[in-house]
């Protein structure tokens, strides 16, 4: 099993009821409200909850990015990616993701990430995200191109990585006169990338026809069934047989000393569900053009009111579900063996506190996490067979069927 | 006026592969009719009143209400060409000269790119509340900050006309075309929003005689991008609409028929 953390880095020092006054936490929420002293100290908060993961004994630590928000004070995943790969030693960076499609120069990515594998001596794994819909107008980046701008980078990204340049890249989205950037992945073929969603059919499918890993964001455990069919369906289709290697999981998971404890920190987790996103302004997260157009009836009633958030549950229904998990060690292990059990990911993120969780709490739930319930864990997905892609040495992607090259026979 | 009932055919016609729905009503001398950005209605009392005096030509713009999607469109200055296209195509708007343009809103900035392409071609252009110039002081308003509803409702001074036509709560059905429309208006006009830089310049040379109207409660275009049409092209004033917003042609359709009417067929 591979087990990572995982924080939205809450700006929680906001006054939330200007908040939910104004309705909406994403995009037009003003800036007036951040208030960069607390920002200063929750980053330095953020990053000794990482470097004690490290030391507890989780395997990765997993960064994202959003844009305009309280729910998630990081703008740029390399940024804190970069730090890591100093402040760290061991744990791999799993970037889940960078979201492509707000790039307008994809060879820089391919760059940042190059030198941030280098400098992590190799513990870069390079997911990507298409970024939410209110990201396209915060980064003022066409929401109705952003699958194509999404899987064109990728293509130009990839190919960076792995051609050696100078070369032309003429595309739709992107013209490059030179790609050929002085700083090339220490991986070899490349780092890994895995591919984290939790709506679109067409990112699942995509993904399993790349032969990349997908990481299923808090999704229900029959919806989470469901995904697993549809990628083994692709998979197969392609020509290889899906498995817990290209399967992984975000958990909602908050361990206290007490039940009680726990589940009132659990709560916290409500505090940015709107949408993924805080209290989401239904028009602004949804911009025509960026889902599915099998999901457009349900978007455009939810954009007038007229039905709730597709995405919504109750706190007591996520509970039921097990989209959110709480407890203490003891109680948590049985309901996470369940999930191993029923969904069979070699992947686990724990999206381990939100909101308002203290510092003192925060730091509390990582060590019970790692004290107690890594350990339990690692022993199930031995018993389950819960191979990592790392454990299973399987190829980066379709492209690149042979096994991968450890970046520590390289360094 | 006349009461009689306006006849009104479709076809669908083949532009650079991408197949135009154009409705078609009426005798005399042909006026195309270029709408919204949130597209139009099939009939409209306004489109009925055109007909008795004109040709008139009302074609869903290509990834707009009747009219297939050209994934390839990147432009509303590609817009404008298929419509020159589709001028040429026909007899009746093939010769220079013969054809008046009329758009409405969005549809204005397409004309008035047509008449940039062609100074010479077109009889009469009349822009109404059009987009296609940057404003100094407001801005364009941003459907992409705002619901469905919210936007239209935001294109009329009197709320009570927009629930008489679409219903003061639109059916799932005409939410969704709004949603198709928008995405296409995105896909061409996402960047700048609304405006084209270099149209201010070039409608200097403009030689069609124009007449640029205004909803004087114009919430989605400022009539100052009047007043920058009026200046670019020349002109003495703008018209103003009083009680009208942005869809001038819903709230006050006879009175802008008849100024349309007079202005084109004035000699």
């Amino acid at each position: 099993m591979h087990l990572m953390y995982f924080t939205e880095q809450p700006m929680s020092a906001y006054p939330e009821a200007e908040g939910r006054d104004f309705g909406a936490t994403a995009l037009m929420l003003s800036n007036r409200f951040f208030d960069p002293v607390a920002g200063s100290r929750l980053y330095n908060e953020y990053l000794e909850h990482y470097r004690l993961a490290e030391a507890v004994g989780f395997d990765g630590i997993m960064l994202n990015e959003h844009h305009n928000a309280p729910f998630c004070m990081q703008a740029k995943c390399n940024i804190f990616a970069s730090i890591l790969a100093a402040a760290t030693t061991r744990v791999k960076l799993v970037l889940l993701g960078n979201p492509l499609p707000l790039a307008d120069n994809p060879v820089r990515l391919a760059e940042e990430l190059a030198m941030i594998d280098m400098v992590s001596r190799g513990r870069l794994v390079s997911g990507f995200v298409r970024g939410g819909g209110q990201e396209q107008l915060a980064a003022g980046v066409n929401p109705a191109y952003n699958r194509e701008r999404f899987e064109e980078a990728h293509e130009l990204i990839v190919k960076a990585w792995t051609e050696p340049g100078p070369f032309r890249w003429e595309g739709a989205h992107y013209q490059h006169r030179v790609v050929n950037p002085w700083a090339v992945p220490l991986q070899k073929p490349h780092p890994r990338v895995w591919i984290p969603g939790v709506l679109s059919k067409e990112t699942i499918v995509w993904a399993a026809k790349k032969r990349y890993p997908y990481i299923a964001l808090s999704t229900a455990i029959d919806a989470t069934k469901k995904i697993w069919e549809l990628y083994d369906s692709v998979a197969a289709a392609t020509g290889y047989a899906g498995g817990p290697e290209y399967r992984g999981y975000l958990q909602r998971c908050h361990v206290a000393e007490t039940e009680e404890k726990a589940l009132a920190n659990a709560q916290q987790f409500m505090w940015m569900q709107g949408e993924f996103t805080g209290l989401a302004h239904p028009v602004w997260s949804s911009p025509s053009g960026y889902f599915s157009p099998s999901y457009r009836t349900a978007f455009v009633e939810y954009a007038v009111g007229r039905r709730s958030n597709p995405r919504g549950a109750a706190f007591e229904d996520q509970l039921r579900d097990q989209q959110i998990v709480a407890g203490t060690p003891k109680t948590v292990i049985p309901k996470l063996r369940r999930l191993l059990e029923e969904t069979r990911p070699s992947i686990l993120g724990f999206w381990a506190s939100d909101g308002f969780v203290s510092n003192e709490d925060a730091k509390t739930c990582i060590r019970l996490l790692g004290e107690e319930v890594l350990p339990a864990l690692r022993d199930i997905g031995k018993e389950l067979g819960l191979w990592s892609p790392f454990e299973a040495n399987a190829p980066v992607s379709l492209r690149f069927p042979e096994p991968a090259r450890s970046a520590a026979s390289r360094v | 006026m006349t009461s009689t009932t306006i006849t009104w055919e479709s076809e669908t016609v083949r532009i650079a592969g991408a197949a135009l729905h154009v409705a078609r009503a009426g005798a005399g001398a042909p006026l195309l009719v270029l709408h919204h950005d949130v597209g139009s209605l099939e009939r409209l009392p306004f489109y009925d009143a055109l007909a008795r005096r004109f040709t008139v030509l009302v074609p869903s713009h290509p990834g707009y209400d009747r009219s297939e999607r050209p994934d390839w469109l990147r432009s509303v200055r590609d817009v404008a060409v298929l419509y020159q296209c589709l001028l040429a195509e026909r007899e009746l708007t093939r010769d220079p000269g013969r054809v008046s343009l009329l758009g409405l809103g969005f549809g204005g900035w397409i004309a008035a790119e047509m008449a940039t392409m062609a100074p010479r071609a077109f009889r009469r252009l009349v822009l109404v509340g059009a987009m296609g110039l940057k404003p100094e002081r407001g801005e364009i308003a941003d459907q992409a900050l705002l619901s469905y509803i919210d936007y239209v409702r935001r294109g009329f001074a009197d709320p009570r006309v927009f629930d008489r036509i679409f219903g003061a709560e639109p059916p799932t059905s005409t939410l969704e075309q709004w949603d198709l429309n928008r995405e296409m208006t995105f896909r061409i006009a996402w960047k700048p929003y609304m405006y084209n830089p270099t149209l201010g310049r070039l409608l200097g040379s403009v030689a069609t005689p124009a007449l640029v109207v205004w909803g004087r409660e114009d919430r989605i275009v400022p009539l100052e991008c009047g007043e920058r049409y009026q200046k670019a092209l020349l002109l003495g004033e703008v018209h103003e609409v009083h009680r009208a917003g942005h869809f001038v042609e819903m709230e006050k359709p006879d009175e802008l028929a008849q100024l349309v009417t007079r202005f084109v067929t004035e000699a």
